[in-house]
């Protein structure tokens, strides 16, 4: 898999994002004309609060080879304690994920501010530069066409 | 009892090589495979991955012809057009259903009645048409089977194309109830020596005691619908699928999509009318609203209108709900109760 | 007739309670008992064989009524009524919950804190064979525990004995019959299994009481209870022992992890 021409692999990946924090920060980046990575899809949230765990599943199902959730510094949340519930939600979460074997070195979490213009372009950039190196998400993605490759009907 | 075609007899020995020979013949082979404490039919490339020991699967050999999940057709949207696509039959695998049990064969019968009932399902009709079923009869059973009462037995051959018996260490007769299975013996037949006379097999069988009848349960059951019995044997009933998973006979089904925007598919997957969400209308309206009446649905189902509409009872006795059921609702048991009661 | 049926019987005799929830020895195994009448109480058993996780039928509404009823509860039947309690889910004037000691003799938990200390006393001692596992599995790569739980959670038929059996799930309409949006597939595939069992075991998260019921309902035995006891070890060992449970409706500014950049 790693054999796989990384040369050519160019990641996916999905961000999770808040828009009061990291959504704003990602802004400021662009304004701050800093380049960046192009790879990353952002979803904007109210909150990083409103990130229900299942839709980082969703993503890997729907061919992220990587995944961003970012939100507000804690004690900063707009919505004040958004972001405290994600963290503890994030926290059970990733155990359970890596207890299961999923790649939890795929899912990077951050806090980003809306000042953090830099920052936000060191987190995809780094992201991008994990990911390349680890290479597509094959596994997930195999178990994930499950029906395209008839196993079920047929097996 | 189904008219037997041919009786050979095979040395016991030998059968794993016929396995082999079948194994290299038939894209297909599905067969009991340990599975971490227990054991299911699985797809095997070697004799060596049969379990020969255990009494029966957990789930049912069903899978073999209604399969868990399967795709009815596909469709691609692009603009205004959609284009439907269907599977063509020749994906579908001729397969072997090996060392199967009586009872799983018996249970293909009520399977093909409900699905060629109004409409042919020609997917079901495929499957199992493509099918062949090789029973072993057993020698053996244990507290929750009561093939005996509903018209079964551990050496009941209908629905199966072969049916094999040991006769002792080193003996099996094999009976050939159909063109099918005699297709089988041919792919060795060197090993197979006819038999003209009768071979007794009684003697071999497990004795499984005939607790009630059929007809008994019928003419209690189809006057019973407001009886209270229903909600005394359900009350610890959970609501899970656990029992309409493993049964050979129950049919019910969903249908979903796997929808991807543009394009997806149209699928069915095993259902179960224990589930409380099963008969809920779109209006939020439930006519089985409660586990009462969801398992006097189940019996009636089984017990009484099947047969009235169907001419098929839709139970063979093979136990697997009561093992499978987690708070012991043990089928046999009920079906005594019903059977001894005087109608309150 | 034992302490335990005389109890019971005199319990429905006076009318005090309409039905009692124990135990009766089924075909092979103990299984729920439920008893309206007087002469039900003759079936009356509690023993270590108690499996299941009776409270399971006290989010049962059609069962229950708005009668009272007595339970005759293990350590995992309390537990799981704190736990209920704590979620609202009680009406603790119309539940009576009564144990067996191992003489024999019937006590009634009448409040809360007799309950948290019956529980205090008799928990009972993790298996230490799912240990067993759960450490070996702690030990595996990424990947050899990725193929184990793709290989035992392809399996699974998605009948949701698990489910059923959890006196903690009682939603009326569980995340795996929302189709709006659809979370998981409802048909069996190895992804959406995994999916499944994630989804059960998070909301599970801080409540579970370790009672195993769903290990023991799967029918095919696959090592789910395995799931619920590492996360409810790992959440006491991250998050703290807290006020217990709802462990993901309420935080603590000083949680700590280490991946959060």
């Amino acid at each position: 898999m790693m054999e796989e021409s990384n040369n050519n692999f160019e990641p996916r990946i999905i961000a999770f994002v808040c828009n009061w924090c990291t959504y704003a920060g990602a802004d400021l980046t662009g304004t701050s004309r800093i380049k960046y990575a192009t790879n990353v899809e952002i979803v904007r949230f109210p909150c990083t609060g409103r990130i229900d765990f299942m839709l980082l599943l969703k993503a890997f199902a729907g061919g992220a080879d990587g995944i961003i959730v970012s939100g507000c510094h804690p004690n900063d949340c707009h919505y004040t304690s958004g972001n405290f519930h994600a963290r503890r939600r994030w926290i059970v979460f990733r155990n359970m994920l890596n207890f299961l074997g999923i790649d939890v070195r795929r899912i990077r979490f951050s806090w980003v501010s809306a000042a953090e213009g830099a920052k936000w372009a060191d987190v995809v950039n780094d992201t991008v530069k994990e990911i390349r190196e680890l290479g597509p998400y094959t596994e997930y993605k195999k178990v994930a066409n499950y029906l395209d490759e008839e196993a079920d009907s047929h097996e | 009892m189904i008219e037997v075609m041919k009786k050979y007899i095979i040395k016991t020995e030998q059968i794993d090589t016929w396995l082999k020979r079948i194994i290299e013949s038939v894209p297909r082979v599905l067969a009991p495979v340990s599975s971490g404490t227990k054991t299911e039919f699985r797809r095997i490339k070697s004799p060596e991955e049969v379990d020969n020991k255990s009494l029966t699967t957990t789930v049912s050999a069903k899978a073999a012809a209604f399969p868990p999940v399967e795709t009815l057709f596909k469709y691609q949207k692009s603009g205004k057009d959609t284009t439907l696509t269907e599977d063509s039959f020749d994906k579908y695998p001729e397969t072997v259903l090996w060392h199967a049990r009586s009872c799983d064969a018996m249970g293909f019968s009520p399977l093909s009645a409900i699905f060629d009932w109004d409409y042919k399902d020609n997917i079901y009709d495929e499957r199992r048409n493509k099918l062949t079923i090789v029973t072993f009869a057993c020698s053996q059973s244990d507290e929750c089977c009561f093939c005996t009462s509903v018209g079964g037995g551990p050496g009941n051959t209908e629905g199966s194309d072969i049916q094999l018996t040991m006769l002792n260490a080193t003996d099996a007769l094999v009976e050939v109830m159909t063109e099918k299975g005699e297709k089988l013996v041919t792919l060795s037949s060197d090993i197979f020596q006819p038999l003209s006379e009768e071979v007794e097999k009684e003697s071999v069988l497990a004795k499984i005691p005939v607790r009630f009848t059929k007809e008994e349960i019928k003419e209690h059951v189809s006057n019973a619908f407001d009886s209270p019995v229903w909600k005394r044997q359900s009350a610890r009933c959970l609501g899970c699928g656990a029992c309409a998973f493993v049964c050979p006979t129950c049919a019910c089904f969903d249908i979903q999509e796997d929808a991807h925007g543009s394009h997806g598919r149209r699928l069915r997957c095993w259902d179960a009318c224990g589930f409380s969400l099963f008969t809920q209308h779109t209006s939020g309206y439930n006519p089985r609203p409660t586990q009462a009446t969801r398992w006097r649905q189940r019996i009636l189902h089984k017990f009484s209108y099947m047969p009235e509409r169907l001419g098929v009872y839709g139970c063979t006795g093979c136990g697997r709900c009561s093992r499978a059921c987690p708070v012991d609702m043990n089928l046999q048991e009920h079906l005594i109760s019903i059977a001894n009661s005087n109608h309150e | 007739m034992n302490k335990l049926q005389e109890k019971a019987t005199d319990l429905l005799k006076e009318g005090i309670v309409k039905l009692i929830i124990g135990f009766e020895q089924g075909n092979n195994k103990v299984r729920p008992l439920f008893c309206e009448k007087p002469e039900d109480t003759e079936r009356l058993i509690y023993s270590d064989d108690c499996s299941t996780n009776n409270a399971v039928y006290l989010t049962k509404k059609e069962l229950t009524g708005d009668d009272k009823i007595a339970i005759i509860a293990t350590h995992k039947e309390v537990a799981s009524i704190i736990q209920l309690n704590k979620e609202n889910q009680i009406k603790k004037e119309n539940l009576i919950v009564l144990t067996v000691g191992k003489d024999g003799d019937v006590t009634e938990l009448a409040s809360f804190e007799e309950m948290e200390k019956f529980c205090t006393e008799n928990t009972p001692t993790t298996d230490p064979v799912v240990t067993a596992i759960v450490e070996k599995i702690d030990k595996m790569s990424s990947e050899e525990r990725w193929a184990y739980w793709k290989s035992e959670l392809d399996k699974c038929i998605r009948c949701y004995a698990c489910r059923a059996a959890c006196p903690l799930c009682y939603c009326n309409r569980c995340i795996s019959e929302v189709n709006c949006p659809q979370w998981l597939d409802p048909w069996k595939s190895t992804l959406s299994n995994i999916e499944w069992q994630i989804n059960r075991v998070m909301h599970m998260s801080g409540r579970c009481t370790g009672c195993g019921a769903c290990a023991k309902a799967c029918p095919l035995e696959l090592p789910i209870g395995i799931l619920t006891q590492k996360m409810s070890t790992d959440i006491k060992e991250m998050l703290g022992e807290g006020e217990g449970g709802n462990v993901l409706s309420t935080f603590n500014p000083s949680d700590k992890e280490n991946f959060i950049h």
